[in-house]
């Protein structure tokens, strides 16, 4: 069956979805027809989720047309949504743990018999002519506790099709699903793809979309970047439109002499999370750590610093252990940690910067053991000045300021502690362009002064911009390590793509 | 348009220690409203309540107030850091129990003290231990020590009481400081109301104590004990509350297995009525100290009215409940204030940028 000769079920013209000052939109753009499997990719934070989540209900479009079956919808609800015929099928459904297979699948819409009692004969009856439809052998009195994810997935499509669902949403189903769970799912959108059914498929598996969709969506940075026929385009076609940009000067890197190695991480392992990874992080070195989400970044981090523990493996600073599972080791040896989230865990947000900026350090700031709060603000004030903070006095708390400000609260309180080793995680997410490129400066100066940075990012062009080297994991394990002349985008995401497509080529 | 032409020098932006002047940052506080309630309450009840000004009056709200005084000292800091420790009546009913129990089998009183503060020591570590490194939540974890603890004060015991103590300690629990109306075991509180507010305005623990109240999650991130701290302050209040009921037994000659029972809940009131927030993270030990002395004061004017317990009871209620109010009526005017200076402010919700129609067909 030719693509795109099935009559439009979605479509979505320059919409755009902001939130607060983020934009998370810019103009998303995806036509789904009936009969086809219609994929969209993109980096992380290209909008693709966020877009899922307009169709889907979830969210409101700040502007931009939206026209389902073509009419124009503006849906406020999941419910609407459902009303209208969208099903959209997570990566990792939501199921009621206690309920059976029967009574997820028509939650709030159970048939009733006589005197309003739930027929739970019919719902059987149905819900197994629907298994059989789908050619699956689920047991639909067991409860959903304890099905696999895959066997989850398929009962969220047996309730989309329950729904007579138009549009099926699939946003990256395969990630947790074994070879022949993906085979067996890969049965089932083929099928109601058959039936006449409009399917948008997300991944970040290329052989996967290649395998199975016949239209491609191509998103970069919140907008839509083109449309093409999966017949007349190749992978690295494809990976070129997903990170096809300049990587221009806001990434003031200066060449620092590289010393010896400050941080070496051996077989570091944590079951299930990331495996065997070992590198080494050099004085006066940024080494980029790049991936897709979920690839074990952040988590490999936490592990070194000691926020969380791992299984085996070593982490050494300076030729010293650091014993795992004790950050305030870790701190005394000379590692810093700017993590992920810095509301959550960067900053006591409640406290005042002051406190924050001293926060690390203040176990050695008081005389005979006596903190007081001036001691605390000798000791940030210096720090405030260098990072330009913004705030009226150091009694202020951190909770009202933005971003970028808090960001550099953060990154005072680890410079004060003069540490050997900065980690930071996601450096610059959330924070407007002139503080980015205050940040990236800092980190530069902070390189050529000798510390060594390990940097982990989302965003591309500040790994290739800011890294003397980039490492890439892939789902846990480390797949690429690339010398700054030699990574470029498309090096980078085929590396972080890589066992993915072996696993299930 | 080039990021990197903005110079790295120094800046040299100086930054004021305070946004407002000393005499504002004390006075407009939760704990200069109670030491001001605890002020006006205190004149009005010696202008008006007759024999308040007499010298008994002091010696008995403070000997009444003392084992609450204790307790509330580490009850404080285990609510700033957001757990709760509501154990600490049985451990003084046990520590009273033991004192007595050892004493007839011929202890000596220092020596069956230590014991019972050992024990205290112990039980508060089994409440630290299960909070802090099992991950049990406080509340369910020290309502059932709650129950375990007086059920082995009562068991050690039965309903029996012991009360042939010698009377050496029996008046010298009760003995005052020269001529003057104040009891002798107010040195030991204001010592150890020194040793807390010392442990928590001014070391590194303390603020850990803050940091853990308002985001645990950032203070183990900092470095933070977060697991150590919780099992010290538990332990912390085992042993105080156990040296409150060698005081208890002493003072009243008695011990029973019920000695103190409910007094968990008077610590705890005292403590939230001194300005300590229930969610964590906020509160000084001043305020503290000052709501303690509130309720005794507020207690002891209506005692001497000829109130009964119940009404006492039902004043310091109401007072917790309108004090507690008024820290939510505050929060909901400054947050009300605030969304209205920010509404006039720029909208960010309007997308700035690439919702251009060019491309469009």
């Amino acid at each position: 069956m030719p693509a795109g000769s099935g009559e439009v079920v979605l479509e979505l013209r320059d919409v755009s979805k902001s939130f607060g000052p983020v934009v998370a939109l810019r103009s998303g753009r995806i036509e789904a027809r009936a009969g086809s499997i219609h994929a969209l990719v993109g980096e992380n934070g290209a909008g693709k989720s966020t877009l899922v989540k307009i169709v889907a209900g979830v969210h409101r479009r700040d502007s931009g047309e939206f026209l389902l079956g073509g009419e124009s919808v503006d849906f406020s609800s999941t419910a609407e949504s459902k009303d209208s015929g969208v099903a959209v099928i997570y990566q990792e459904p939501t199921l009621f743990p206690d309920l059976t297979v029967t009574e997820n699948i028509f939650m709030g819409r159970q048939p009733l018999g006589r005197g309003r009692r739930i027929d739970r004969r019919a719902m059987h009856t149905e819900a197994e002519s629907l298994f059989a439809r789908l050619g699956v052998h689920i047991d639909p009195r067991r409860p959903a506790l304890g099905l696999s994810i895959a066997d989850q997935q398929i009962l969220e499509i047996a309730k989309a099709i329950s729904l007579d669902a138009r549009l099926l949403i699939m946003d990256e189903p395969t990630a947790a699903l074994s070879g022949v769970e993906v085979d067996r799912l890969f049965a089932v959108a083929r099928s109601l793809r058959d039936e006449g059914r409009a399917l948008i498929f997300i991944s970040h598996r290329f052989d996967e979309v290649f395998g199975l969709c016949d239209t491609i969506t191509v998103m970069r940075d919140g907008s839509y970047v083109d449309t093409v026929e999966t017949s007349t385009t190749n992978v690295d076609a494809i990976v070129e439109m997903m990170v096809g940009r300049e990587v221009g000067d806001l990434f003031p890197k200066t060449p620092a002499a590289i010393g010896g190695p400050v941080l070496t991480v051996e077989n570091l392992t944590s079951t299930g999370v990331f495996h065997d990874v070992s590198f080494e992080v050099r004085a006066g070195e940024i080494v980029g750590l790049a991936g897709l989400v979920g690839a074990g970044r952040s988590e490999v981090a936490r592990a070194i610093f000691g926020v969380d523990s791992y299984d085996s493996g070593t982490v050494t600073l300076a030729d010293r252990t650091i014993p795992k599972h004790k950050p305030s080791v870790a701190i005394r040896r000379g590692i810093a940690f700017v993590p992920e989230d810095r509301r959550k865990q960067g900053l006591v947000t409640e406290a005042s910067v002051a406190r924050n900026i001293a926060g690390v350090v203040r176990g050695g700031l008081g005389t005979f053991g006596i903190l007081r709060g001036a001691d605390e603000g000798r000791a940030a004030r210096p720090w405030a000045s260098r990072l330009e903070v913004k705030t009226s006095a150091l009694d202020a708390t951190a909770a009202t300021m933005s971003g970028g400000n808090q960001q550099k609260v953060v990154i005072a309180k680890w410079l004060a502690t003069n540490p050997r080793l900065l980690i930071i995680d996601e450096p610059t997410r959330g924070i407007d362009v002139g503080t980015k490129a205050e940040v990236h400066r800092l980190l530069s100066e902070l390189a050529g002064q000798g510390m060594a940075i390990l940097m982990i990012s989302s965003e591309l062009p500040e790994v290739l911009g800011m890294a003397d080297r980039v490492l890439v994991l892939c789902e846990g394990r480390l797949t690429a390590d690339i010398p700054r002349d030699q990574a470029t985008p498309e090096v980078v995401m085929k590396a972080a793509t890589q066992t993915l497509q072996e696993a299930s080529a | 348009m080039n990021a990197t032409t903005t110079t790295a020098g120094p800046t040299t932006r100086d930054y004021p220690a305070y946004g407002r002047p000393l005499w504002q940052r004390w006075l407009f506080t939760r704990e200069a409203a109670v030491i001001a309630l605890l002020l006006a309450v205190w004149f009005y009840a010696l202008n008006n309540v007759a024999f308040f000004d007499g010298p008994l009056t002091i010696t008995f709200l403070l000997q009444d107030m003392t084992p609450i005084l204790l307790i509330a000292l580490p009850m404080t800091l285990i609510i700033i850091t957001g757990e709760i420790d509501l154990s600490v009546a049985s451990v003084v009913g046990l520590s009273s129990v033991l004192v007595g129990v050892l004493h007839q089998d011929g202890w000596s009183i220092p020596a069956a003290g230590l014991a019972a503060l050992v024990v205290g020591l112990l039980c508060g570590a089994l409440n630290g231990f299960l909070v802090a490194y099992v991950g049990l939540p406080s509340l369910a974890v020290t309502i059932g020590t709650l129950a375990l603890y007086r059920g082995l004060a009562v068991g050690l015991l039965g309903t029996k009481a012991v009360t042939d103590f010698p009377e050496k300690w029996t008046t010298r629990a009760k003995e005052n400081i020269g001529d003057s109306p104040y009891p002798q075991v107010i040195i030991i509180v204001i010592l150890l109301a020194l040793v807390f507010a010392f442990l928590l305005h001014f070391t590194s623990f303390g603020r850990g104590v803050y940091d853990i109240g308002l985001n645990t999650e950032a203070a183990h991130f900092t470095g933070v004990n977060v697991r150590r701290t919780k099992l010290i302050l538990f332990m912390l209040a085992g042993v105080v509350s156990a040296l409150a009921g060698i005081y208890y037994t002493l003072r009243f000659g008695s011990s029973r297995g019920d000695n103190a029972s409910g007094m968990e809940l008077r610590v705890i009131a005292a403590v939230l009525l001194g300005g300590v927030s229930i969610f964590g993270g906020r509160g000084r030990l001043h305020g503290v100290i000052a709501g303690v002395l509130l309720i005794g004061v507020i207690a002891s004017a209506l005692r001497l009215e000829h109130y009964t317990v119940n009404v006492i009871n039902i004043i310091i209620g109401l007072l917790l409940v309108a004090s507690v109010m008024s820290n939510s009526v505050l929060a909901w005017l400054s947050s009300t204030t605030a969304t209205r200076r920010n509404k006039r402010g720029p909208s960010p919700s309007v997308a700035p940028a690439g919702v251009g129609t060019e491309g469009r067909q």
